[in-house]
Formats: structure tokens, sequence, C-alpha cells
């Protein structure tokens, strides 16, 4: 086992476990306390009709250098966009500029109520506009709305917008067209709307299946939902076709944006035909994921569809002056307030020092960096669809499983000690031991260049020692997860009692 | 600032390596229908240097509410936010990081989270709550549609007193066709503070309703019975769903203690900027026996194949990307680095500072409510136990009022008319246009809330 290691980067985890922030500390430990109480004490239970509570909540007791020292601990188990290379399919983990992290904590932002006049939030709204005019842009979709969360949240946004457009015209549908190679959001979210899904094939191109497709169209079909590049990193030359043969019954086009950053000011949705888009700014527009979020998923749509968004609607008078608006036969609204501000705030900054020239170089820049990852890699590992691709690619490992046993989730594991995240893995569903490639325009060449060179070290390890990459990893803070152990027994929390 | 290594001399070799001349090359595929003609219309090229001032100009010509003395709450508060939250935030380990995948290289997100978990249910004194939710209303949505599943009814029914933006998010939700909900009147007349246990026991009498959804303190800072309103709930075999204030659970019952069956709430008020409004965080929690049927990612407590203690993403099967359209929920996501602020804010606060502060914004708001009742411009429209949040009827003209007081730095609570009222169960449109609800926070100053009544009554 001399090979475990087989590259140290300098920036990778290197910790092991840390006990639990409630084993820390002891019961007299303090951080931070109000200052003493200025005005009377009241008789808390008086005040509060009785609910006080019976016992206190079990919460830590720590002081701030132990705060500090856990959190930076758990820190160093991570590995963030900061450590290395991240070319997780799909989730476009690109670098996250620091100056935007400063705009947001600006206080004439984070300080902002929901509720504060509008006279007092003019710079907000401003920004808002100027956000949503430049994703309409990017969309060629002038109706906006900056409310969703998340990318699954404006997907869920715009099938709502489609099924009160359709009950509006007096023409209900129950059906909605996804290809085999969606997300499984996009499937989720049709359920939650309500709608049944219709699953179409991929061709053997790995675009929409128009024989297929056609077949399934009819009246009752509310919507198609497509990725577009897809999730096999690949434009579908058909988009024209399809998205007219959806409209020829009365259908609606939607596009999921996740892939956005492969053809901004190189081509449009509006232009391919869709009625609507998500954007995730947390990826496109450099926004940081934050573990997990908060993320924010904007949905541009026609002007048939904008009246139906939800509100309120941030607008700019003729006056100059802005304000927010309900849109006419609005759906309502999808969460409290106006949208995740403090990311709008952030994808502005982004979008301002771009502009509308590096937004495109942005794309340009993405697309060949996978496309140059993809010729390095073809020899390696099977490609199983063999064409320019976007700004992202899919490889199988199925070659390494067939004659070494070893798994994409075992190559997967194997790139953690070579100092790399992983691609995303076993997506899309229709391509075998997948490994979904993005690299993002924010690479250079000297870290692709690192990061094909681990992937051809790895498919070498399989092909002669398959038990070392089977067994990875080695270096990182924990190994190999039992996983079913913890789905079987769940423990989803700390019990002090035990 | 255009982020991009790749040097021109890199970008010719890569463009050989890959067989292209050039870069349009790359995009043969697209068709020429749909090429995009023209240059994007979107202004910018700005360096780092001229972007943050630029963004500088924005942020000043808002006038935030963290600057003047602010009553203003009605679901987002002005608290106090140590100053270890932020530094951790600022962590890249930390807000660079996807969803914890690949758990071996995620141990730091993965155990923030479950420590976040454990308070939550520590706080809320249920047994599971997951990774967090887009924000309080959904998170009350995503509630109701889970009681569905659970109860197998379609029919929720939500009081009138839960705040008119969740309420409008429920109606959203139920507009999509899976669910129906009703909305309580908060009483007849429109004009009582608590929700109408008689109007939910009448709604709840067929016993086809999933769940009862309310908020306590409820939208006006008003202490509900929900000990009482569990019991009719159940009463029905419907679920309860009580929306709450995590920073009052310092003091305040814990609503699993009370007899609720999912409880959520707007995370805000932990160690959350207001931004506007966003981002935050909802919780959610529930009963141990409904924890399959839960929406939203888990995570959970292990071992490596070193005998190591490890957490992990667990329970995904019930998540969109393994079930698709049978998922519990869309949801791939969480609010983790919002989540993983109420985490520090809850260490940095502790068991006690957390009791302190929620007992030091009540004895506040007890105070300020007395003072405001005492310059005569103001009526109590009802007697019920509140929190840190009241509303009171003003006897001219609101709007006016609050734009006098912001003159001498005051944000004068929010007037209820300020609040999107649209939704069935409002209060009447009279009452609406004279109330103005008051939160106050550890932050306000005695001095502060006297020299507030002084301008008030002077008006």
């Amino acid at each position: 086992m001399t090979e475990k290691l087989a590259h140290t980067p300098g920036s990778a985890p290197s910790r092991g476990p840390r006990s639990l922030i409630f084993e820390t500390g002891a019961p007299e430990s303090r951080c931070v306390m109000p200052p003493a109480l200025d005005v009377p004490e009241i008789d808390l239970d008086a005040a509060l009709g009785g609910a006080t509570r019976s016992e206190p909540p079990v919460l830590p007791h720590v002081t701030e250098v132990e705060i500090a020292r856990h959190y930076a601990h758990l820190a160093s188990m991570n590995f963030g966009v900061d450590s290395g290379s991240y070319p997780l399919g799909s989730c476009t983990m690109k670098y996250n500029p620091r100056v935007n992290e400063d705009a947001a904590r600006l206080e004439g932002f984070s300080g902002l109520h929901p509720y504060q006049p509008e006279s007092t939030t003019h710079g907000a709204l401003e920004l808002m506009v100027g956000l949503a005019d430049a994703l309409a842009e990017v969309s060629g979709l002038p109706g906006v709305t900056l409310q969703p969360a998340a990318g699954a949240h404006g997907e869920l946004t715009a099938l709502m917008c489609f099924r009160a457009y359709h009950v509006d015209c007096g023409d209900a549908r129950s059906r909605v067209i996804i290809p085999d190679s969606a997300h499984g959001t996009n499937p989720a979210t049709v359920a939650m709307c309500g709608y049944q899904v219709t699953t179409v094939p991929s061709d053997a191109d790995g675009g929409v299946d128009m024989d297929v497709l056609r077949s399934v169209l009819d009246t009752d079909v509310a919507a198609l939902m497509l990725t577009n590049p897809n999730t096999l990193g690949l434009f579908d030359s058909n988009i024209l076709e399809i998205t007219e043969a959806v409209h020829a019954v009365g259908a609606l086009a939607y596009c999921d944006g996740a892939n956005l950053n492969a053809i901004m000011g190189i081509s449009r949705p509006a232009d391919m035909g869709f009625d609507a888009l998500h954007i995730n700014l947390h990826k496109t527009f450099s926004t940081p994921h934050g573990g997990g979020g908060p993320g924010a998923g904007p949905v541009c749509v026609t002007e048939a569809l904008a009246p139906y968004l939800p509100g309120p609607v941030p607008f700019r008078r003729e006056d100059g002056s802005y304000g927010f608006a309900q849109p006419a036969s609005s759906i309502g609204r999808v969460r409290s307030f106006y949208g995740n501000f403090g990311i709008l705030v952030r994808a502005y900054a982004y979008v301002r020092a771009l502009g509308g020239e590096g937004l495109r170089e942005v794309s340009e820049q993405a697309v060949l960096s996978a496309n140059y990852l993809k010729e390095r890699l073809r020899e390696a590992y099977d490609l199983p669809y063999d064409r320019t691709c976007m700004h992202e690619f899919v490889l199988s490992g199925s070659r390494q499983k067939r004659e070494y046993g070893v798994r994409t989730f075992d190559i997967a594991k194997r790139l953690l000690d070579h100092g790399f995240h992983p691609p995303t893995v076993y997506f899309p569903l229709i391509v075998e031991e997948a490994l979904m490639i993005e690299p993002t325009e924010t690479e250079s060449l000297e870290e692709l260049d690192r990061f094909a060179d681990a992937m051809i070290a790895i498919a070498e390890e399989a092909s002669r020692d398959p038990e070392l990459v089977k067994g990875a990893p080695y270096t990182t803070p924990v190994r190999r997860l039992d996983e079913a152990g913890a789905a079987r027994n769940p423990d989803l929390r700390y019990r002090p009692e035990e | 600032m255009r982020h991009i290594p790749v040097t021109c001399d890199q970008r010719e070799a890569m463009l050989r390596a890959v067989g292209c001349s050039n870069i349009s090359d790359l995009f043969a595929d697209i068709p020429e229908e749909v090429r995009f003609a023209r240059p994007l219309e979107v202004p910018g090229g700005l360096g780092e240097m001229e972007l943050l001032s630029h963004m500088r100009g924005l942020a000043d010509a808002n006038k935030p509410a963290s600057g003047l003395v602010s009553f203003a709450g009605a679901g987002c508060y002005d608290h106090y936010v140590p100053s270890i939250v932020d530094h951790v935030l600022r962590k890249p380990e930390f807000f660079t990081t996807y969803t914890p995948y690949q758990p071996e290289v995620s141990q730091g997100t993965l155990q923030a989270i479950y420590e976040y978990q454990s308070m939550i249910c520590a706080l809320t004194g249920m047994d599971v709550a997951n990774a967090s939710m887009y924000d309080g209303a959904t998170a009350l949505a995503e509630a109701a549609m889970m009681a569905c599943r659970v109860t197998r009814q379609r029919r929720v029914v939500c009081a009138g007193t839960v705040h008119p933006e969740w309420r409008r998010t429920l109606s959203t939700y139920a507009g999509a066709g899976t669910f129906d909900v009703t909305f309580l009147s908060p009483d007849e007349t429109g004009l009582t503070p608590g929700m109408g246990h008689s109007a939910a026991a009448s709604a709840l009498k067929n016993g086809d309703v999933a769940a009862l959804l309310m908020s306590s303190p409820n939208v006006f800072g008003n202490v509900e019975d929900v000990g009482a309103i569990a019991a009719l709930a159940h009463d029905a075999a419907a679920l309860l769903v009580v929306g709450t204030n995590p920073l009052l659970l310092g003091v305040l019952e814990a609503p699993g203690v009370q007899g609720a069956d999912i409880v959520v709430g707007e995370g805000q008020p932990l160690g959350n900027a207001m931004s506007f409004g966003g981002p935050a965080f909802g919780f959610f929690a529930c009963r141990q026996a409904h924890m399959r049927h839960m929406p939203g990612r888990l995570i959970g407590r292990t071992v490596d194949v070193d005998g190591n203690d490890a957490f992990v993403l667990t329970l995904s099967t019930r998540e969109q990307h393994i079930r698709r359209e049978k998922a519990t929920s869309n949801i791939c996501s969480n609010q983790a680095l919002c989540a993983l602020a109420a985490a520090v804010y809850l260490c940095a606060v502790g068991r006690e500072g957390l009791a302190s502060t929620a007992r030091a914004c009540i004895a506040k708001a007890h105070y300020l409510r007395d003072r405001l009742l005492k310059t005569g411009r103001f009526t109590a429209p009802w007697d019920a136990p509140f929190a840190h949040e009241f509303a009171l009827v003003y006897d001219g003209d609101v709007a006016e009022m609050h734009a006098a007081m912001l003159e001498f730095g005051f944000l004068a609570g929010v007037p209820l008319s300020r609040i999107e009222s649209a939704g069935p169960a409002g209060p009447t449109a009279k009452l609406a246009a004279s109330l103005v609800l008051f939160a106050v926070t550890e932050k306000r100053t005695r001095m502060e809330m006297d020299a507030f009544a002084g301008e008030v009554a002077s008006l």
C-alpha cells in the first residue's frame, strides 16, 4: 500500500473527526450575552399566558474560542472550490469572487427590512431591476421573477404559471413530457403540480427522440421540460423542431437552465422557442453554493406568461423611481418577501463586473475547457457520445468495471486521494457508470491538465492494482462510510440522555 | 474582472488540441437560426474598485432599518448577530462547497448540519429536524403536503392568524392542484387576535382534514393556546402544524411538548441578517413516526470503515434524485449556510443567552406597548398574551405617522396595510388601515423607546 497517497495537495482536507459541539465546554461557559435589562422585569408566565417553557432547550455551553476552534476544525474537513478543482457536472462549481461577498454585506443591503417604506429601498429595487434586465437579455425572455430560492423552486414556479395560463385559456391539461436524461427535480416538480409525467427516450445522438416525442404529444400535454444543452453536455440540434412540435399542440416549452453557462451570448432560450427558463444564480452567476444553499432560481418567461408570475415584481416607473407591482393574473407568491436578496446582490455584482462581452467569454471558455478535457480523457475512458460537447461531457467507467471490477464509485473516491473533488457520478441515468465532468471557465490550463493527469493515473491504477482503487479514499478525514447502516438505524440528532 | 485564468496563448493551444481553428467551431451543433447574432446588451466590465464603488452607491441609496431605531418585525427581525457568526460563514471551506454528496470530504458541512438538526429538535421539542428549507412560508406549505401524505387526505385548514405571506404561499402551492386549503377567519368579527377555536372545530368536524395549520406567536405577536388547539386537531384525526419563532423558544414552551406534529418557522432571527427578507432559512421538524414522509435533506451519524464517527446524507430514498416523480418533494437543496449561521448563533448565545435574549425582547416589547398606550395616540385592539411583537390601533393617519417618525430616525413598526393582505382570511380593511405591528428586539434601549413614544405623542 505504498502508493496510497498519489498526490498531496496543500489545501486538501487533512484532519480527523471532531467531537460534537454539545460535548465541548462546561455549563458555566458563555460567549455572547445580551446587555443588562434596562426596563422592568416582567412576569414572563403571565405575559405569555402560561406558555413558558417547562424544560430549557439542550443547547451548547461554549466560549468563543471553543466555537472558533470547532468550526475551524470542521472547515478543515471540507473541500470547497478554493481547495481545488471541483468538476461537478451540471453544478457549475466556478470560483466565487470575493468582492461579491463584501458587496452583499454592505449594511445598505444586509440591514434592509423587507417592509421598509419603498422610499428607503431605491438602491435595492434598482439592483433587482438591473439584474432582472440582465437575465431577460441573456435569456431573451422579458418577464422575470427573482422570488424562487433555488432551481427546483424556479421549476415549480414556472409550472404553476403554465397551469394558470392553460386554466385561464379554458384548456386545463394533465401531462408533462420529460426526457430520460432529465434531472430528478423535473419529474418531482411535475408531481407537485399535479401533472402526470411522460418520459421520452434520448436518440442515438443523445438528443430528444423526435419520433417518440411526436407520438406522445397531444392536446393533453401541458409542457415539455428540457435541459438544453442537455445533461450529456450536448446541444440538441433539433431544438426548433422540438419546440415547434410542442407549440403545435398548444403546450409550452420549459428550459431547465442548469446548463446556461454554456450558451450566454451564444444562443438564447427564447430564440430556441422556450416559453420559460429558470436560472441558477449559484451556478452560472457565481454566487456561492454554501454547502447546499442558499442559492436563487429566478424564472424568465415570455410576454404571454408574464402576467402569471408570482408577485410582487420590482419595476422602474416612467419617472425613474422604483416600486413593486403585482402581475395581473399572478399565481400568488412562492415564498415570503422578495427572494434571496443577498444572493441577488452577488449575482448583480458578477454581471456588472463581466458585462455582456464578459458573459460570452465565460461561456466560450467553459465550452473550450470541457472539450479540452474530453480530448485528454477520451483514450483512458469510454466516451459514449463522441461529439463536440458544450460546457460539460459524460464519460463512462464501464470499461474499468468490465475489465477490472473497478466502478465509477471507486474512481470518484480515488480522485479524492489525488486532491480533486469528483465529477457528478451515475448521472445522467442513461449512461452506464457515468462520470459527468464540468470544469468551468475558472480553472487554469495547469489545473485542467492536473485533473486529466489524475484521471489517467487512476485508469492506469485500475488496470494495475484494482484493489488500490476499490479501497480509496485513504487520505481523507474519514474513509468510506456505512451509508446503509445510516439509513437502517437513523441517528439524526444528538441525544444527551444516551 | 473575468476570473478566467487561461491566457490567450493557452486558449489557442487548447483550440488546436481539440481540432478547432476558432471558438465558433465549438458551437457548430447550434443551428444558425438560434445563434445569437449581436453582443449582449448588459452593461459591465467594471474593475473591482469601480464595482465596489458602484455597489456602495446602490447600498447608499437605501436607508437600512439596521441604521434606524427600528420596531419593524412581521417575520423579519433586527437582532444582534455575534461577530463570530460571520467569521465562520466567511470560511471558504463552508461557503464555496456544494451539497455534501462526497461525505469523505464534506464532514465539516455534514457535522455542522447534524448539530443544527439537533438544536432545532431541542428548541421545538420534536424528534427529527431536516437540514432546512427555503424559508418559513415554504416550510409551512411543505408541511401541509406532508400531512396529506401521512393522513392520505387532501385538505388542510389554516388559521387566519398565520402571516399573510405564508397564507398566500400556501394558497399558491394548493393552486398547483395536489391539495386544498380552507382558511379560518380570525373569528366572526375579524377583530380578535386568536385563531378562533370554534371555527377550527367546525372546519375539522368531518374528519377529512389532513392538518390544522397555525402560528404561535401569530402574525399579531399573540401567543395562542397550542395545547387546546392540538386537542381539537387530534380529536378530528388531523395533524397539528405549528409555525413559531425559534428565538422565542428560549422561553416559550416547545410546540412538541404542547402536541404539535410538525413544527416549522422562519429561522432568520437566529444569526441571519435581515437582508431585505432573504436569504435565511425555514426550519422543519416532525415526530419520529412521520420521518420517512419528510421533505428535504437529512443528515445522519454513522461510522466509516475504520470505525470513526462520521456523518452522511441519509434516508435519500424519499428524494427526487432517487424517487423522481414519487419523491416527497422536489427540493434538492437546503439553506445550508443560513442554517450554519443559526447553529453558530445558538452556540454563541447558548442556552442561557437565548433565554435572556428572548426575555429581554419580551420585557422591552411590554414596556414599549405601555409607553405607547400612555401617549393616548394608540389603543389596544384586544387584550391577549403576546411575546415580543404586538398590534396597536393608531388614532390618526398611519402613513403620515410612519413618514414623520422616519424623519426622526425611527422605523415605526410595520403598518398592517404594508403586508400584502391578499388572502382569504385577512383582517377587515378598516382594521388593517389603522393597525400597526411593533416588534422589539434586545437591540432597542429604554432611552430609544422613551424617545419614540415622546415623538409620537407630540405629532
